[in-house]
């Protein structure tokens, strides 16, 4: 089962420390409460929703996953894609300014009980964001994760140097420009697999990819959904992902699944 | 303080701040935020006799200054929201109101005599309304047959205060509300979600899976002020305002339009703590402009 905490959820305003463009498409924000606050306990593959301050054609919170938690220094990281007209404005957003944040929201992903586990953590696009905090913890946890990273290039290879702080680090691209040269589904690795579970996030094709393999090849495999949302509270029933107990949550029951949850064709 | 206290029939409210069905939950998603003692009441999602499953992903988009949303009345249906859902919530000190849907009026009957027995549900709210569901829901609403049909099976059936929650997708809407009201209806609560449309361009595809959808948010916040104004013109019995409501501001114009008690509902999904600062701006208001009780100002617009 994934990992729930039973933390009292906030809405927290943070200031933003520092408003990294690692990317054309992506801007690392790093924050701290503004009024001193501590953060609360933060599980990796949670989520939070941010409010975009004034924003004339937007409405809703955006849910971002956290990409990082900096304990000592109480500090958040937000790795945020320019996807539409909320997330730029997110992007964007200087050094100095102060966020909404709702945190922290939905479960997070199972930290294994077995010591001999081998986890591989796969992740495509934004959907890299989540697994580096995972990887700090699995590490701290005692155990090696490994990294299967995707991107289309290697221009849009996102934090490498930080997961390889955590374990090794496996990388494909679809143009050949660096790794492998292909999907994270093409990557040699899964001929001869001794990993025995598998934590995947990114787009919902490159998911259900894993997921296939993952289950032709019997390792656990969880997935980190991103369906869209407003509440981010289980009230609007909007985020429903249909599974075996019927459509459920996404922002409550997950964003974290186990495949056997999923009702996907795999 | 002002007294904000009001009364829809025989419902008495410590203040006029209800929170708008489909919006809220059970009101336990929201107790990490705000102390629901504070508010005048809670109108949980909507409930219906079997378990219903609601519409397929995707069922929401989010348009200029507001949301569609097609949720379609997913809930395990009224046995296993008393069974399990009403012990845990039926505490909280303040009033608890379930909106009910049918797809006919037995149905709707029918959830409200298994309520009825629980003391703890202060109302029923009867969504005629709901553009989202395929048999009943708005279809209800539309007619004055039908919406006069659905109230008199519920009056039977339940012994409390029954509000008729009512559609905009209709000609003139004080017509519907008349005839709730003539079968015995204490209260009108209106608007409901307008049915609305969005397309993803790039795609070519509607943006929710069932195409149209209802319409929330301050988009919609003048066309409920406005039928809010006519309705509680047309009828005796109490009106309750909803739609877009964002702040104290907001609630005092439906109140000032007419409407007794208000509903907060998409503001929830972007503030989750919203309704208890509505409460704190009504009365900051009232302090201001030495209004000593709220329902002075009920419908109390100079012309």
């Amino acid at each position: 089962m994934t990992m729930t905490n039973s933390v009292k959820k906030q809405v927290l305003n943070m200031r933003v420390d520092e408003s990294l463009v690692i990317h054309p498409l992506y801007t690392l924000l790093k924050l701290t409460p503004a009024a001193g606050e501590s953060l609360p306990e933060i599980l990796p593959g949670q989520f939070v929703e941010v409010a975009v301050p004034d924003a004339p054609h937007t409405f809703l919170r955006r849910p971002i996953s956290v990409n990082f938690v900096e304990r000592d220094s109480n500090r958040l990281w937000l790795l945020i894609r320019r996807a539409g007209e909320g997330t730029a404005r997110l992007c964007d957003t200087p050094q100095g300014a102060v966020l909404n944040i709702m945190l922290p929201l939905g479960n997070g992903f199972t930290i294994p009980s077995d010591p001999n586990c081998k986890p591989l953590l796969v992740g495509g696009g934004v959907g890299v964001a989540p697994l580096l905090m995972l990887g700090k913890e699995l590490q701290r946890e005692g155990f090696e994760p490994a990294f299967l990273l995707g991107a289309r290039s290697r221009a849009d290879l996102l934090q490498i140097d930080l997961f390889e702080q955590y374990g090794k680090v496996y990388i494909t691209t679809d143009d050949g420009s660096y790794g492998h040269h292909g999907f994270v589904t093409q990557h040699p690795l899964w001929e001869h697999c001794d990993y025995n579970m598998v934590y995947c996030c990114g787009p919902a094709p490159m998911m259900k990819g894993i997921a296939r393999i993952a289950s032709s090849l019997g390792i656990e495999c969880e997935v980190s959904l991103e369906n869209m949302m407003a509440c981010g509270l289980g009230a609007c029933l909007c985020c429903v992902e249909n599974t075996v107990k019927g459509n459920v949550c996404v922002c409550t029951e997950g964003p974290v699944f186990n495949i056997k949850q999923l009702t996907w064709p795999i | 303080m002002a007294n904000l206290s009001v009364n829809i029939g025989s419902l008495s409210l410590k203040n006029p701040v209800l929170t708008a069905s489909g919006t809220f939950g059970y009101g336990r998603e929201f107790a990490d935020f705000i102390d629901l003692a504070r508010l005048g009441g809670y109108i949980i999602k909507g409930t219906t006799l079997n378990p219903r499953e609601g519409n397929p992903y995707p069922r929401m988009a989010e348009t200029p200054s507001g949301m569609l949303n097609a949720v379609g009345l997913q809930n395990k249906g009224v046995d296993y929201f008393i069974e399990n859902i009403y012990p845990d919530i039926k505490h909280y000190d303040s009033r608890l109101i379930v909106n009910v849907s049918g797809a006919s009026p037995d149905d709707y009957a029918e959830v409200c005599r298994r309520l009825d027995p629980l003391q703890g549900v202060a109302a029923v709210e009867i969504n005629i309304s709901c553009p989202n569901v395929k048999q009943g829901g708005m279809a209800f609403g539309t007619t004055c047959e039908g919406a006069g049909a659905v109230t008199r099976a519920v009056r039977s059936a339940f012994s409390r205060t029954v509000i008729v929650k009512l559609s905009p997708n209709v000609t003139d809407i004080t017509e519907i509300a008349r005839a709730a009201e003539s079968e015995g209806a204490d209260a009108v609560s209106l608007i409901n979600t307008l049915m609305g449309m969005a397309i993803d361009v790039e795609k070519r595809r509607p943006c929710l899976s069932t195409i149209t959808g209802g319409l929330s948010g301050p988009a919609v916040r003048p066309v409920a002020v406005r039928m809010v104004w006519q309705t509680a013109k047309a009828v005796k019995i109490p009106v309750v305002g909803l739609g877009g409501i964002m702040n104290g501001r907001d609630a005092l114009e439906f109140i000032l339009a007419g409407a007794t008690a208000i509903e907060v509902g998409t503001a929830n999904f972007i503030d989750p703590a919203v309704t208890v600062k509505i409460v704190d701006e009504i009365n900051d208001y009232c302090e201001r402009h030495g209004v000593e009780k709220i329902t002075d100002l009920i419908g109390a617009i100079n012309q």
